[in-house]
């Protein structure tokens, strides 16, 4: 079998979460000879969706000998993903997997609910986050006056173009911070929080201060905007079954494109030749004899994983895995929903997400929900104290895991790891960051199709 | 297969390819579909899947059949593979014994973790290596116990594959990809047995964009608004 093994590859990627199996996707469409491998026996990594027993066993109060998860029907109706985010359905994964023709293999519904917070304990409000104009007027988050400004900066953000002076209020868009033009539309603070938080979907407040950082809130105010209009209810979609499905459709397409999959292999050794890194030893395990193979490359890219000297942490993501038999109170009743906690409504510095899924999703049994909590850790000390305002939106718990990082090199997150958003623009642009720097060139999605040859007939 | 002037009702159906690596596969695919035959064909490349209609008497079947891809060969098969599929092609190559024993696997694979109720043929291919390549071997033919012939290759017994057949509730072919024998047959055995019920409930991205299953509202297509050029190159 180690002689199916190409003495050389144009790249050999390391690790099939998402990112690395986006790249693996496109390079191979672009023509690259790929090798992509995984020490798992499954695709995704750390974004992989596993199934309940998987979870119990890994995260859970569980007792060898004991089958807890027995109680919740057949392990694998559940798709439980260990790292939630949703679509943006007018975003950049959107147009990838548009582009890409990688919608063939998934299926995907809309997330039925966008909801934010505002205030804290039992005085919170749950409401729905506003997208246009309309929805601005209507909202319980708003005063009557502040319905109005609001109105207006919506409206503004829809007219805003960066490279039209006229619609820049005065402002000097170069240089102005989002707090000055929040400022011009005497937003008050409450509304700032929804705005830059559940819907920039920034997760913390820095971005306030950011010189010439306006324009940048304003696209990411559009985007949701756009999303939200596309197909009506939240600007969220996800596949069924569960995030997994991701990485293993962009998997198939570099298979369709002649990459070759390699999972259960590990990797012993980089080879490096003057300072560069120029191929790899590994390990196939799963098979009689294990098979060991070494093989070249002209480009190595993976993640962060497979490349422990070579990062660092800079911050941790907590994350707490629910298992629920009802949805989210004040959510009207959604079969799935995204909830926001802003930071400030709750004596924080990053926000709280909540994501939360059901079968409608076909993620788990009916009657069942799956709702999780995660923000980024800003004491050492106590996790569960952290995430307790989120926990407290869930009512009764049946079940909860917490996939705590021990600080081992493969579990850490660094940064360009999943980050504690709950969507994916951060691993598109990640995406695209390392095209660039590994294919010498932008990375131009539109008309990637072109190249795709669709099924006969 | 080609009459087509009275509408019959018209489902897809996802079929899924299973085997070891160059058992021939892709061959059998390309046969049925294009009525065609490369010799040493390079492993799969390029397309997402392949569709070909089936005429019954009272429906039609349109099969979109999907191929490993070449992600078998190391054993990375993604489950997203054989996910809602309606119907699966176990295929192994008949003068390899080690070719049977991993299509065996594949059926206990699809059996714990595919829908329930998948239709699973199992298919010994190249049978034009073995000496009774002259067309004698039906499935339900008799007479096909001449394997030890001079210039035959068969290293595995109808009788042995069949009997695992019949306890495993398979379809059972032998087929030649090259010389086209049994290859149609096996696809129409497979649109035959695929049960009334398990259409209506169609599932799967080709199954909705055939319009079969929109009965969840929430379903999107992304395809759909932004790209209205999009459609042109679906199969449906």
């Amino acid at each position: 079998m180690a002689d199916e093994i190409a003495k050389e590859y144009d790249v050999i990627v390391l690790g099939t979460g998402l990112t690395e199996c986006i790249l693996s996707g496109v390079l191979s469409v672009k023509g690259k000879k790929v090798l992509h491998i995984d020490r798992n026996d499954h695709y995704g990594g750390e974004a992989a969706s596993v199934n309940l027993e998987t979870l119990f066993k890994k995260y859970g109060n569980y007792t060898a000998g004991t089958e807890p998860w027995k109680q919740y029907g057949r392990p694998n109706d559940w798709n439980i993903d260990l790292v939630p985010k949703f679509l943006m359905s007018s975003g950049e994964l959107t147009n990838i997997l548009v582009s890409t023709d990688v919608t063939r293999y998934l299926e995907f519904k809309q997330v039925a609910g966008s909801y934010v917070q505002q205030g804290a304990g039992s005085k919170a409000t749950i409401a729905k986050v506003p997208s246009d104009a309309a929805e601005a007027l209507r909202s319980p988050l708003m005063g009557i006056f502040e319905k109005r400004r609001m109105k207006s900066f919506i409206e503004w953000v829809g007219e805003f173009d960066p490279k039209n002076s006229a619609t820049h209020k005065g402002l000097d868009m170069s240089k102005c911070t989002m707090k000055e033009v929040f400022e011009k539309f005497s937003l008050e603070t409450g509304t700032k929080d929804f705005v830059g938080h559940a819907m920039a979907l920034y997760l913390n407040d820095n971005y306030l201060d950011t010189p010439g950082g306006a324009p940048e809130t304003i696209e990411r105010i559009k985007l949701y905007g756009q999303s939200v209009a596309r197909y009506g209810k939240s600007p969220y979609i996800y596949p069924l079954y569960g995030l997994g499905e991701l990485p293993q459709g962009f998997a198939r397409l570099s298979a369709i494109y002649g990459g070759t999959y390699m999972l259960n292999t590990s990797v012993d050794e980089l080879v490096y030749e003057n300072g560069k890194a120029v191929g790899i030893k590994a390990t196939m395990a799963g098979v009689e004899p294990e098979m060991k193979f070494e093989t070249r490359a002209k480009m190595i890219l993976g993640d962060p994983s497979y490349f422990p000297d070579k990062v660092k942490v800079v911050g941790h993501v907590l994350r707490a895995i629910c298992i629920l038999k009802h949805p989210l109170a004040s959510t009207n009743d959604a079969d799935s929903c995204q909830l926001i906690i802003p930071q400030s409504q709750v004596g924080r510095k990053n926000d709280i997400y909540i994501a939360c899924v059901s079968s409608a999703h076909n993620v788990c049994p009916k009657g069942y929900w799956i709702a999780i909590v995660s923000t980024i850790a800003e004491t050492s000390a106590n996790h569960h104290l952290e995430l307790a305002p989120g926990i407290e939106r869930l009512g009764k718990i049946e079940e909860q895991f917490m996939p705590l990082e021990d600080g081992r090199s493969d579990n850490i997150f660094i940064s360009k790891s999943y980050d504690a958003t709950s969507h994916f623009e951060t691993s598109t642009e990640d995406v695209k960051d390392i095209y660039r720097r590994c294919a010498g060139e932008e990375l131009v999605v539109e008309g990637l199709r072109e190249g795709i040859q669709m099924s006969q007939e | 297969m080609a009459d087509a002037n009275t509408p019959k009702p018209s489902s897809s159906v996802k079929l899924v390819l299973l085997g070891e690596a160059a058992v021939g596969k892709s061959s059998l695919v390309l046969r049925f579909v294009n009525n065609d035959f490369q010799e040493n064909k390079e492993p799969t490349i390029g397309a997402a899947f392949l569709t070909q209609k089936c005429n019954l008497p009272t429906r039609t079947i349109k099969f979109e059949i999907w191929d490993t891809a070449g992600q078998e060969r190391f054993a990375s098969l993604a489950p997203m593979y054989y996910r809602n599929a309606q119907a699966a092609l176990v295929v192994y190559d008949l003068t390899k014994p080690t070719s049977l024993i991993k299509a065996k696997h594949w059926v206990a694979e699809l059996q714990r973790q595919a829908s329930p109720g998948i239709v699973i043929a199992l298919v010994g291919n190249k049978l034009d290596l073995t000496s009774d390549s002259a067309g004698s071997a039906e499935v339900s033919g008799d007479g096909d116990d001449n394997a030890e012939d001079s210039g035959d290759a068969r290293k595995i017994s109808t009788e042995e594959a069949k009997t695992y057949a019949e306890e495993e509730g398979l379809l059972f072919f032998e087929t030649s990809a090259k010389t086209g024998h049994n290859v149609t047959e096996v696809f129409t055995a497979i649109a035959n047995a695929i049960p009334e019920t398990s259409l209506k409930s169609a599932r799967g991205p080709g199954a909705s964009h055939a319009g079969a299953s929109r009965t969840e509202e929430q379903r999107v297509n992304l395809n759909g608004p932004r790209d209205p050029n999009a459609k042109e190159g679906c199969a449906c």
